[in-house]
């Protein structure tokens, strides 16, 4: 087994694996992590494309490699923005619920 | 360089985008209320660069295209204008500019402050926006619209939490969490294109795209992120709440635009990267679920007492129109010209409508201290310029004459019984009365004798803005034919046909 | 080199290992630790997969930066005792949506075995480019990044500085305009004091040598700039520096500069060479390396300052 063949199916169960994480856990700093997960998952697939194109004297196609460096860094700017909402939420509300029933506001009051 | 692919005129794909693009940092780096006074002004010069982009797109009958760096795909990046590209240049532009001009006495920076978080935010992520929106409408590479849809992410999810409110908050964190989810399946789809075909341009993708296992799987990753992020049922879960308790002008600019955004994006999967393929079972799926949005928004919308989620419910509602572009405007039949013509309209009627409600709907909030619709007896009396627009707004939503919304679901009609798919009538007119039922529902107690206060007077110009857009929606009914025509403009169609 | 393929499958079985535990572990805290081990091992991967460039960036960024940033969230929300529990959900649903994750990462593993052989590849383009639109460049990826595909990196910047605005606009309004929060609120002990004096000066050398290198070996911009924010992230926890605030000229003329000459030299290009973002062909390579210079300092002004968060009001530091 290549390791990039090895790599791919790796990259397929984090994808997997992030996926559950995602939609089960409740707390969204623990949603975060699993979106993590399958942001890495998908980059790694990313890699083995790259390690495949190894061609005309290169060991590996630049360009899937140079889009992974992009990715992680948004990815990155993506969590930073997940945590600071998550932190002012906590300690704004003293909760870090989604659940939208927990939100709706009591009956009377109004927005703008 | 006629041998990169770039037209004369492909520059200006190049200027479009970065006009708004320097004022971000212009605005970020001076800071304070000049980030204001950037964005008003650089507004019209987008939207002359729209209209231009539109007058030469119709004038050379075809694409305009731009290799960046004169440096052609697969290996570089081209941009690329055509029909529905410029008519959306346009509606962004004019819906933008609407958005800044109503929200400058809301996030005017104050008086004696040198800078607020609240301006210098708002100005900020709208021309994010509007940087966003012009790369995904002119974007001709897969992973710069990936690019692109996270900057447009990341510009809308601070303006639905920008008072600070914890369930803003929560709702900011929800509608982050979904997008992320969908840029993730949206980029795991462009791997697997590039890993079979080592191109992410989207012509030279179409040229090489065959019905494989891995184009079917990429395909499908793609739209689901990309219907997470239309708030496609049964995705939509995020977008009341997010839409409802933001600001009016970022609520009109989030329900206008950046929705359309990616639906956009799956038009350019569907349309353009996959024609060739065999879609009629993704376009009964997509036509289905569309079909469900329409009826179980709308049945939402009538049980919401808030005049702001029930205007959000609508948009759930009628995003569900927009999929039904994916059956009736499927293959080269001489109904998908009518089908494509329908989508699109349904896109332009329901932006600009939709902005005017959410407009109105932040005026009368702000004029009579809540959003209740119970307590609306008899406010038309006091703020009739408001509740005219609402019902003309309505009128488009409905889809009654005059109005574009009118038009989208006449030519919907049309198609679908040419098609011989006449079961999509069904939930086209059920919509139809739907819709009715819940602007009904805001336009009776306000026309009664009820008797209401006005907390304070509302602005005149705010009450304008909101109501030239809904005369822009309701303009769209008179669309002429070359209107569909110029639409037509650059579409591929499906294998073995010009 | 007959031990590599243990070695490899070793390696497989560890990631997925580290991967099920941060999905599973009860303690919010458990599950951010093994993140940042998660992202260390996965710099091993990329090296096992010819891909120096990116195991740095993983390193640096993916397991570094990230690393502080959520260990630093699940501190403070650790510390604020008044988070209600949350209501986890039935086994019949974790059953449901395991399946369904199954499903997809079997799919996704089987697609990707049918991925086509030979591999297409854009390596012979950018063989063929490197000497033309590549500058000379003796690293492809830096070529990729500032040149053929520069477009991309340059929103890439611009997604970065609005990221840090979002950040910055979930303080309150009081609060614009302060400091963020300080990294840690107690005295640092001597120690840390110590290896912060003794670490900056010397990572901060590492990543402007690995920022230079990059225009031919692997590095660049980006692997430097992380390794530059992380050192100044280090001296901001040893307190030997503060956090600047939000509204400081001087910050907000590093944030922008990366985007801002990527635009200026950009917008030249269309009357100096040709088209937008092409580079004359005679000056690239140092146009190039003008244009690395200030992202690497857009990028190390800005991973620290979303680390950092919002401004906060003075009464609550």
């Amino acid at each position: 087994m290549t390791p990039s063949v090895l790599a791919g199916l790796v990259g397929a169960a984090l994808v997997g694996l992030g996926l559950y994480g995602l939609i089960i856990h409740p707390h969204p700093l623990r949603k975060l992590l699993a979106f993590n997960l399958i942001g890495s998952g998908v980059f790694l697939v990313f890699g083995i494309i790259a390690r495949r194109g190894a061609a005309a004297g290169f060991a590996f196609d630049p360009v899937p490699q140079a889009l992974v460096i992009t990715g992680i860094v948004v990815a990155f700017a993506a969590s930073a923005v997940a945590v600071a909402l998550i932190l002012r939420l906590a300690a704004v509300a003293g909760s870090v619920t989604l659940d939208p029933e927990a939100w709706t506001r009591p009956k009377g009051e109004d927005a703008r | 360089m006629a041998e990169s692919g770039t037209t004369p005129d492909g520059y200006l794909l190049v200027l479009a985008i970065l006009l708004p693009l320097a004022g971000i940092l212009l605005s970020f780096l001076i800071g304070g209320r000049y980030a204001e006074r950037v964005t008003l002004c650089s507004t019209p010069f987008g939207f002359a660069l729209a209209c231009a982009i539109a007058f030469h797109v119709g004038q050379a009958g075809k694409p305009i295209v731009y290799a960046i760096g004169g440096l052609p795909p697969p290996l570089g990046i081209a941009l690329r204008a055509d029909g529905i590209s410029a008519v959306m240049l346009i509606a962004a532009a004019v819906i933008v500019t609407a958005a800044a001009f109503y929200a400058r006495a809301k996030f005017a920076t104050p008086d004696g402050v040198r800078e607020s978080r609240g301006a210098l935010t708002f100005w900020i992520m709208l021309q994010a926006i509007w940087t966003a929106l012009t790369i995904i409408f002119v974007g001709g590479d897969l992973f710069n619209l990936y690019v692109a849809l996270e900057l447009l992410t990341f510009a809308a999810v601070p303006l639905v939490c920008i008072d600070g409110r914890p369930e803003t908050l929560a709702a900011a964190l929800r509608y982050l969490l979904f997008a992320l989810f969908g840029s993730i399946s949206y980029l795991l789809g462009v791997v697997l294109f590039y890993g079979a075909y080592a191109t992410l341009d989207i012509p030279l993708l179409a040229q090489r795209v065959q019905a494989t296992p891995v184009v079917w799987t990429a395909a499908a990753l793609m739209t689901a992120g990309l219907l997470a992020k239309t708030a496609l049922f049964p995705l939509h879960l995020w977008l009341p709440p997010a839409h409802a308790n933001a600001p009016a002008a970022a609520s009109a600019v989030l329900s206008g635009l950046v929705v359309k955004g990616s639906f956009f994006l799956v038009l350019r999967l569907w349309f353009y990267v996959l024609p060739s393929l065999p879609t009629e079972n993704v376009a009964a799926v997509l036509g289905s679920l569309g079909s469900a949005a329409i009826i179980m928004g709308s049945i939402m919308a009538l049980r919401q007492a808030r005049l702001k989620l029930l205007i959000a419910y609508s948009t759930v509602a009628q995003i569900g129109y927009l999929f039904l572009v994916f059956p009736l405007a499927a293959g080269t039949h001489t109904w998908s010209t009518i089908g494509w013509s329908a989508g699109l309209m349904q896109v332009l009627a329901h932006a600009f409508a939709k902005a005017a409600m959410f407009f109105s709907a932040g005026v009368l909030a702000e004029a009579l201290g809540h959003d209740q619709i119970a307590k609306l007896g008899g406010a038309a009396h006091v703020l009739p310029l408001t509740f005219l627009t609402i019902a003309l707004g309505g009128l488009s939503l409905m889809g009654l004459p005059p109005s574009g919304g009118f038009s989208a679901k006449w030519l919907m009609l049309q198609a679908s019984i040419a098609s011989g798919q006449w079961f999509w009538t069904l939930p086209v007119l059920g919509g139809g009365l739907l819709a009715a039922g819940y602007v009904y529902r805001i336009l009776a107690p306000a026309l009664s004798d009820g008797q209401v206060t006005l907390e304070l007077p509302p602005k005149r110009s705010q009450e304008v803005i909101a109501f030239a857009l809904t005369m822009v929606a309701l303009a769209l009914g008179f669309a002429p034919q070359t209107f569909f025509d110029f639409l037509e403009i650059g579409r591929p169609m499906a294998a073995g046909l010009p | 080199m007959s031990l590599l393929p243990y070695f490899d499958v070793g390696l497989a079985l560890l990631i997925v290992g580290v991967a099920v535990w941060i999905i599973a572990a009860r303690d919010l805290f458990a599950s951010v630790v093994s993140y940042v081990a998660y992202g260390l091992l996965l710099a091993f991967v990329w090296i096992r997969l010819y891909a120096p460039d990116v195991a740095l960036t993983e390193a640096a960024v993916g397991g570094g930066v990230t690393g502080v940033l959520l260990i630093t969230a699940g501190k403070r929300l650790g510390a604020l005792k008044s988070i209600a529990p949350e209501a986890q959900p039935g086994l019949g649903f974790k059953l449901r949506i395991g399946v369904l994750a199954a499903l997809v990462a079997a799919a996704l593993g089987a697609v990707m075995i049918m991925l086509p052989d030979p591999p297409p590849s854009l390596a012979p383009q950018a063989a063929a480019a490197a000497a033309g639109a590549g500058a000379g460049l003796g690293n492809p990826i830096t070529a990729v990044l500032i040149s053929y595909r520069s477009f991309d990196t340059m929103l890439e910047k611009i997604v970065l500085i609005l990221a840090v605005l979002a950040v910055w606009s979930v303080g309150s309004d009081k609060a614009w305009g302060n400091t963020p929060a300080p990294f840690r609120q107690s005295k640092p002990y001597a120690p840390m004091v110590f290896l912060a004096q003794m670490l900056a000066p010397i990572g901060a050398l590492i990543g402007l040598h690995i920022f230079w290198v990059g225009a031919d070996a692997p590095g660049g911009a980006f692997q430097g700039g992380a390794l530059l924010a992380a050192m100044w992230m280090v001296a901001m926890m040893a307190r030997l520096v503060e956090p600047p605030r939000v509204d400081a000229r001087w910050l907000r003329l590093a944030l922008i500069a990366g985007p801002a000459v990527f635009l200026i030299v950009g917008l030249a290009g269309e009357f100096v060479a040709g088209a937008f973002f092409a580079y004359p062909p005679g000056i690239a390579k140092p146009i190039i390396l003008i244009i690395e210079a200030f992202m690497l300092l857009s990028i190390t002004a800005s991973l620290p300052m979303l680390v950092a968060g919002p401004p906060i009001e003075r009464s609550e530091k």
